[in-house]
């Protein structure tokens, strides 16, 4: 039942108010017909009577209240998916923009998806090997993890989050693994940056792009995350694939929901954010797992800018909320020349235990990594004290502590965004930092890896 | 029954209905051609507001809602133990088998399952008189747990016919004449509203410690069987270990776990764990005890603000067999957003940042249904009710309208700081903010069943860290060089507390769990060291003398300590006189 309308009573931002309208149901799909001929999709959001509340994904620009036709399409917001989406760049809304053929559609997917069973969720454990020390030996990804990345405006994450989709790899195979990339009002430069990145290093041909550009409708932003999932979800759970999801920025997502909900006049949350900010992001966030006795699996890494570099903003708040975890990239560390400026104190992976150890890494990963950290802890303290005491106030203890956070820094956690250190290399640069404690400070590794890893290196070295 | 109104409004998970007269507040209703499960919450004139447990795309206007005519209730009786739900209480593991990954919407499967069959063995016979809450028999659930099936509320008589052997839920276990001559043909299940708190005779002062094996919690700010606690701390401050831990060590009989708007992850984590960890008291599989309810951030928004009502419910259910019950909510702010959500929907004047004005008396209702009470029935058993509730403030503020809420009714504050948290001090639970009002009705408790210096132990201990973070600020300012031996002797102290008592492993098989007696043992020994320094200090011995790594060492070590038995003890506290008095030596010899 296709009926078109001509009964638009107003229009609001990207909202269209439809009257008399019969048979329409919640979350349908709408075709807006412009009367230039030119066509545009929308969903229904409210419905009360005969009447349907519609948001345009691509803006309310144009439409005029006589000529403008609606027609509901008896379905919800789909996506076409086949095979053949890997290797392609399409719009925030999944229409091809790369000049090659339509996508002929094995199926076509509900881009909300359902929510998945607890019980059929497994656990992640597969350790994936970044290249990226701070990443891998510190706060390691997982395979069905979603570990978001906090950057602030003007931080390098881009090119983080793109070392990460280059470099990303699971140790035993890299078997059947594609990228999806989801941009969501990002501008074109740092558009093209990801593009040519991938097409650089090959990635491109295993990758899907959904580009959403700072200049698109806003409203189509909150589509974008949603298609890219769906495609992730096909792609996994039906082609049995491991898939890496980017999406960036989050913040740019979360304005334009706000955008939304303000013109329906919701009561606003914090900071004029709706109040089912959270629900919505978990709906985006929770999509990333693996399933029980399903081949694929989908990883999430959502970049987003904290305002301010402010981790109380609603935003970054919410989304540590619901992701395992947060990689925070901090300015200050930036601005010493660090890159990666991963601030490893505040970042953390929530699923790190059951991914990491023998079998999976190395048997001294979490006792070092445990160290690591506590030496870094202590060795920041100092450099706090050290600032207001100066360095020779501290014990001679703690002046090792103050070296210790310094190299670090330097020799850890700063690296070349195209440099690629292996798990082994990152674990064995963690035991040469070390050396410089004496024996007794090393409380968090246990006395078996001690005598195993600890100044063994060296020795080898020296004879 | 079959009434029907029709939907004229969808907005979120709000539906508003007309042609709604007849119905009552509360009550449930089937919404649209799915019978998507509903609930009235509001009613004006002819028309209802509905609140939909599931996914509302694809209503439309004119569907019809079909009334139930009964309040939004859970069904009791064996087959719970062991099991997972959702927030309205479908069976999770049945659905996966039925539907597949995917949580489709409008399926109707029963809670408890319909072909089990149990072996019922009655506890009376034929003639007896029973009123309310009497134990008519029993079901052996599990290897833990003895399920006591009890006659209903506003229900006695004399017992007309008792059936023995192995039956379903639904078939009838007794027949019972009421005193109005009525027949009541009772079933091992039975339904409660889970709106309104399950009857008791009365409520009772909790004086028993709810032990969780954690040592900063029931030394320092240690729960009550029966009492009510809360968590709150920002996001990665290990809100969800401690509430783990607490379902795993607690001892309690039964475990409530209510994974509310959290991680799909964290409740996959519980169902693998928990079947493998083993009860340290009986050693059978935790997940024999333990009750999941699971409304994961992905699923539907209503159906989460129904989840702590239903764990609740059940949880009441087993405190009145005579069961003490600890129910964990992980994470009661998600259940205060739904409500802010539909609150929003049903366009209410909001409170503050946004949630409903009864966000208080709601959260209150809540934790009061807590406590350890006197329960129905003729034998006058005692059953208690933990609550521990975790709070997930924006930002980690502590004026969020939900923890405040929370602590205007709770009795255990455990504060999560992400400053620890960052250092991996874990639990991260603060010991300058925290507080429990248990501690004086508990210190009578631990005297007699742990150890006399129990409480005296424990104010040593705060006065410690209290101290501590005064002499911080001043170290802060002019270097610890510039104080003098007593003082550095304190921060030493207090170090090794940190370090080496409140410091714990959830993930160290052997730190994970420390009795009570156990806890005791460290705090005295760590004072012990303390005094018999601070008497070398005041006899003039440098402070510098008495840095000794070997000693310090022993205390670290003592946190895994097995065997408890004197020989072991006494030689602890020898092996610490002998370190302190060779250091005494050294330090004269300068």
């Amino acid at each position: 039942m296709i009926n078109e309308y001509r009964t638009i009573r107003n229009i609001v931002g990207p909202l269209l108010l439809v009257e008399e309208v019969e048979g329409v149901k919640y979350e349908e799909l709408v075709e807006v017909r412009l009367s230039n001929g030119e066509k545009r999709k929308g969903k229904v959001i409210e419905l009360e009577n005969d009447t349907a509340l519609v948001q345009v994904f691509q803006g309310t620009a144009g439409i005029d209240i006589p000529r403008t036709s609606v027609s509901f399409l008896g379905k919800g917001v789909e996506l076409k998916v086949s095979g053949d989406i890997i290797g392609r760049v399409f719009n925030g809304f999944g229409d091809p923009i790369d000049g090659g053929p339509e996508i002929l559609p094995e199926k076509e997917m509900d881009i909300n998806g359902l929510p998945l069973n607890p019980c059929a969720r497994e656990y992640p454990n597969e350790f994936i090997e970044t290249g990226i020390s701070a990443i891998d030996g510190l706060n390691p990804l997982i395979r069905g993890q979603k570990l978001p990345i906090f950057s602030g405006s003007g931080l390098p994450h881009n090119r983080l989050a793109a070392q990460i989709a280059r470099q990303a790899r699971v140790l035993d195979s890299d078997e059947n693994f594609a990228v999806i990339f989801g941009a969501m009002g990002i501008t074109y430069e740092e558009s093209e940056f990801f593009r040519r990145e991938f097409e650089d290093s090959g990635v491109l041909r295993k990758s899907v792009l959904f580009i959403n550009l700072a200049d698109d409708p806003a409203v189509e932003r909150i589509a974008t995350p949603r298609v890219a999932m769906t495609a992730a979800e096909y792609l996994a759970f039906e082609k049995g694939m491991h898939i890496l999801v980017i999406l960036t920025d989050f913040t740019n997502y979360c304005e334009a929901l706000r955008e939304i909900a303000s013109a329906r006049k919701e009561i606003p949350g914090r900071r004029g954010y709706p109040g089912y900010l959270y629900t919505d992001l978990a709906s985006i966030y929770e999509r990333s797992c693996r399933i029980k006795n399903r081949e694929g699996s989908i990883t999430l890494v959502p970049v987003l800018t904290m305002p301010e570099d402010d981790k109380t903003h609603p935003i970054p708040d919410l989304t540590g909320y619901i992701t395992e975890g947060q990689i925070v990239l901090s300015r200050s560390l930036y601005r010493k020349n660090i890159t990666p400026p991963i601030d490893v104190l505040p970042s953390l992976s929530r699923l790190k235990d059951k991914g990491i150890g023998e079998e999976k890494t190395r048997e001294d990963h979490g006792d070092l990594s445990n160290q690591l950290f506590a030496a870094y802890a202590r060795g920041k303290e100092m450099q706090e004290l050290a600032l207001i005491l100066g360095e020779s106030s501290l014990s001679e203890t703690d002046r090792i502590y103050y070296r210790f956070s310094e190299e670090f820094e330097k020799k850890f956690v700063s690296q070349d965004f195209y440099e690629k250190r292996s798990i082994i290399d990152t674990l064995d640069l963690g035991w040469s930092l070390l050396e410089m404690f004496p024996d007794r400070e090393l409380k968090r590794i246990g006395e078996a890896l001690k005598e195993r890893y600890f100044r063994k290196e060296n020795h080898g070295r020296n004879s | 029954m079959d009434k029907f109104g029709k939907i004229q409004k969808v907005s979120g998970p709000l539906v508003i209905a007309g042609g709604m007269t007849g119905s009552r507040m509360y009550d449930v209703v089937r919404v649209g051609e799915r019978r998507l499960l509903g609930e009235i919450i509001e009613l004006n004139e002819d028309r209802a507001s509905i609140q939909v447990y599931e996914d509302t795309a694809g209503l439309g206007t004119g569907e019809d809602i079909e009334f139930v005519d009964e309040p939004l209730s859970v069904e009791l009786g064996p087959g719970l133990l062991g099991s997972i739900f959702d927030g309205i209480q479908r069976p999770l593991d049945k659905l996966l088998e039925g539907d597949g990954d995917y949580i489709v919407r409008g399926a109707d499967i029963p809670a408890l399952d319909r072909e089990r069959k149990w072996e019922f063995k009655p506890l009376v016979k034929a003639g007896d008189s029973v009123r309310e809450g009497d134990i008519i028999g029993t079901v052996s659930e599990t290897e833990l747990i003895e399920h006591r099936i009890m006659v209903p509320f506003r229900c006695s008589g004399t017992v007309e016919e008792i059936k023995d052997g192995d039956l379903t839920v639904t078939d009838t276990v007794c027949i019972i004449r009421g005193n109005d001559n009525q027949m009541h043909e009772l079933a091992m299940r039975q339904t409660w509203p889970v709106r309104i708190p399950r009857r008791y005779v009365k409520k009772l002062f909790p004086g028993e410690i709810l032990t969780s094996g954690q040592r900063v919690i029931d030394s320092l700010f240690p729960v009550a069987k029966g009492g009510t606690a809360c968590i709150p701390g920002p996001f990665g401050s290990g809100k969800t270990v401690v509430q783990h831990q607490l379902a795993k060590w607690a001892d309690a009989d039964i475990i409530v776990y209510i994974g509310c708007g959290e991680r799909g992850n964290e409740m996959t984590s519980v169902l693998q764990e928990f079947p493998e960890l083993k009860d340290p008291n009986t050693g059978q599989p935790l997940m024999k005890r333990t009750v999941l309810i699971a409304n994961t951030s992905n699923m539907p928004v209503a159906a989460r603000e129904a989840s702590v009502y239903t764990g609740i419910t059940v949880a009441e259910y087993f405190r009145d067999m005579g069961y003490s019950v600890a129910l964990m909510a992980d994470s009661t702010s998600r259940w205060a957003e739904a409500m802010r959500e539909i609150s929003g929907s049903l366009e209410e004047m909001p409170g503050e940042e946004g949630y409903p004005a009864y966000l208080s008396s709601r959260v209150a209702d809540f934790y009061e249904r807590a406590g350890r009470v006197r329960c129905c029935g003729t034998e006058g058993r005692e059953g208690n009710l933990t609550v521990i509730g975790a709070v997930s403030p924006a930002g980690g503020d502590l004026s969020d309208p939900v923890v405040q809420a929370t602590l205007r009714v709770v009795k255990v504050f455990w504060s999560l700081e992400d400053k620890l948290a960052f250092a991996r001090h874990f639990p991260a639970i603060s010991w300058l903010r925290s507080y429990s009002l248990y501690e004086e009705t508990l210190d009578r408790y631990l005297k007699e069943k742990v150890s006399p210096d129990f409480p005296e132990n424990r104010k040593r201990i705060v006065y410690i860290l209290e101290k501590e973070d005064e002499l911080a600020e001043i170290v802060r300012l002019v270097g610890a060089d510039s104080l003098g031996g007593q003082d550095r002797l304190l921060l030493k102290t207090a170090r090794i507390i940190r370090e080496d008592f409140l410091h714990q492993n959830a993930f160290n098989s052997d730190d994970t769990f420390s009795p009570l007696v156990l806890q005791n043992f460290i705090m005295s020994v760590i004072l012990f060291y303390h005094d018999l320094l601070m008497d070398a200090v005041n006899s003039g011995v440098d402070f510098g003398a008495i840095e000794n790594p070997e000693t310090d060492e022993i205390i670290s070590k003592l946190k895994f300590s097995k065997d408890l038995n004197q020989e072991y003890l006494t030689g602890i506290y020898d092996e610490i006189k002998s370190g302190v008095n060779n250091l005494r030596k050294g330090g004269a010899g300068d």
